[in-house]
């Protein structure tokens, strides 16, 4: 297994007031061909982590310290520039929203043809062919290229969305709740296709989520974070059957279970204030 | 219907048909018909918990609104406790809604941002003129501590507020006016994990404690399989099968429904022995 991705000590705040430990001294490893899931409730710091390795943060926010090494080079001390030739072609990241993330006045044959003309330099009839050749491996009719994102279901978009973020063949995917806004069907759908790209061309995935069930399915490390670190991590099955931090055995009771036999047990939060003071 | 069928049933509906019309087309010049309720007939008993489960577009959200007549019917009719809502005056109908009461999916855009807590829940007292003042602060007051807020919670705005806390501020809304039906669209869905096991919890003993019966919208059927007693499955606005929870999880009769609960994310987990 080839180590893809290392986050050191990645710590970011507010500009203003770095004092406030957004994301406080998170580390984990990526490798290829396997999937990380982070999991965390809102405001744990899951979506700020993503960003971060794409050097996204928005100006607001600053990366206190960390280093973001991927495929051997640390990408926080890249420049602007420099980064543009990372982001599309060697990461690819998928968002939430596939309504609000495509271009409504593009067709989307030419919205998933902009990095491979950026990126590849490709042109003409070799481009059309790579757009059609995308379009079928996410399961869309390559006629559909000349559509516009109005014209498709929530589904199809997002299919869109990954069509466009797997079409420089990247190393590593960054996919930050991609199913959340879809139906349960759609979702499994969704899940799988991003599991089978993942397989076939052995990249590296980063998935976040909110959602354990997503996790038991498409995972294979974890890593949880509450209000900024990470609280718990390992091999799926160690973290879901066997979950050792306080936070993650409280956060899994919340989880109504498939079989609805297992009571309802919400957090106790000046208890789990207790454990950690201790 | 027969007078033990009414205690049974506390709200029933029959063979209830929606059509909107829908632009279409490119410049939206064309119309097209979506049936959003076609034929759907449900019975909910007194006491239980009725879930109504479907994708987006299933027609579910429709169903709740024609259910508390907030939208007419084509056709069809809404029996509650035995008469039907759609042929009560106006007037009538207005003192009967206190009876039948919604919880909204979005406890962001469902509160009024210039009303204190306290009128938003004492609104529906006054509207249907319950009580004296001094009463109606005392209802109010005694339902936000029984949702889990505080006094001084009824001077505060919904902005300060977070999205569970408002929840329950729509909940206390609902509940005050000691309604016999109350239709929650959705009320978890928009919540952290941890803060929707409380909502749900609360949720179960306020239904015992003041004998509620509920009507469950929702597309997780996690959080259904946990809190309902019979569910429909609605799809294209058809339902495509009814019955009780234990019955449809472990045995669903048709296709769609099978799909459905195969889609459960966690699922595939489940069967086997891990989590």
């Amino acid at each position: 297994m080839t180590e893809l991705l290392r986050i050191e000590g990645l710590t970011v705040t507010p500009a203003v007031a770095p004092s406030i430990l957004l994301v406080n001294d998170v580390s984990f490893t990526l490798e290829s061909g396997k999937t990380t899931c982070i999991v965390g409730e809102s405001g744990s710091g899951k979506s700020l982590t993503a960003l971060s390795i794409m050097s996204l943060l928005s100006p607001q926010l600053k990366r206190l310290q960390g280093k973001v090494i991927f495929q051997g080079q640390d990408l926080t001390a890249l420049n602007n520039e420099q980064m543009r030739d990372i982001r599309g072609k060697r990461i690819g990241m998928i968002f939430q929203e596939p309504m609000t993330s495509l271009n409504p006045v593009l067709t989307v044959g030419f919205q998933i043809g902009e990095s491979l003309t950026v990126h590849l330099g490709l042109k003409g009839q070799v481009l059309k062919a790579r757009i059609a050749a995308l379009l079928e491996q996410v399961g869309i009719p390559a006629s559909r290229a000349n559509s516009y994102p109005d014209e498709l279901s929530g589904g199809q978009r997002q299919r869109v969305m990954i069509a466009m973020s797997i079409a420089c063949e990247p190393a590593m995917l960054i996919a930050d709740e991609p199913t959340t806004a879809l139906d349960v069907t759609v979702q499994a759908q969704i899940l799988k296709l991003l599991d089978e790209l993942k397989s076939r061309m052995n990249m590296g995935m980063l998935f976040i989520t909110h959602d354990f069930g997503v996790v038991a399915d498409i995972a294979d490390n974890v890593v949880v974070m509450f209000r900024g670190q990470i609280v718990e991590s390992g091999p799926v099955s160690d973290v879901l059957n066997n979950p050792q931090h306080p936070y993650t055995q409280a956060l899994l009771a919340c989880v109504p279970d498939t079989e609805g036999k297992r009571p309802l047990k919400p957090i106790d939060y000046a208890w789990l204030n207790e454990e950690r003071a201790a | 219907m027969s007078a033990m069928n009414q205690a049974e049933f506390i709200l029933t509906a029959r063979h209830l048909n929606k059509t909107y019309s829908q632009r279409s087309g490119r410049f939206g010049f064309g119309h097209s018909l979506i049936k959003a309720l076609d034929d759907v007939s449900i019975s909910l008993r007194t006491g239980s918990t009725l879930a109504v489960v479907g994708e987006s577009g299933s027609g579910k959200s429709t169903l709740a609104r024609c259910l508390l007549q907030l939208q007419p019917l084509d056709s069809g009719e809404v029996l509650f406790q035995g008469r039907d809502l759609a042929a009560f005056p106006a007037s009538e109908l207005r003192t009967e809604r206190r009876h039948i009461q919604m919880v909204f999916q979005d406890p962001f855009a469902s509160l009024n941002p210039r009303m204190k807590v306290g009128e938003i829940v004492g609104e529906g007292l006054l509207i249907h003129k319950l009580g004296s003042a001094a009463e109606q602060r005392h209802k109010v007051l005694h339902m936000l501590k029984r949702v889990g807020l505080s006094e001084a919670d009824m001077q505060k705005y919904p902005h300060e507020f977070s999205g569970g806390q408002r929840q329950r501020i729509g909940i206390a809304r609902a509940l005050v006016l000691e309604p016999k039906v109350v239709v929650c669209d959705e009320p978890v869905s928009a919540l952290d994990v941890s803060i929707q096991a409380q909502i749900l919890l609360l949720l179960k003993e306020l239904q015992q404690e003041m004998h509620l019966s509920y009507i469950f919208i929702s597309h997780d059927l996690r959080v259904v399989r946990h809190i309902a007693d019979e569910v429909v499955v609605m799809h294209q606005g058809k339902v495509v099968e009814q019955g009780l929870v234990d019955d449809i999880y472990s045995a669903p009769a048709e296709e769609y429904t099978r799909n459905l609960l195969n889609s459960i994310p966690g699922r595939k987990a489940a069967a086997g022995d891990t989590y």
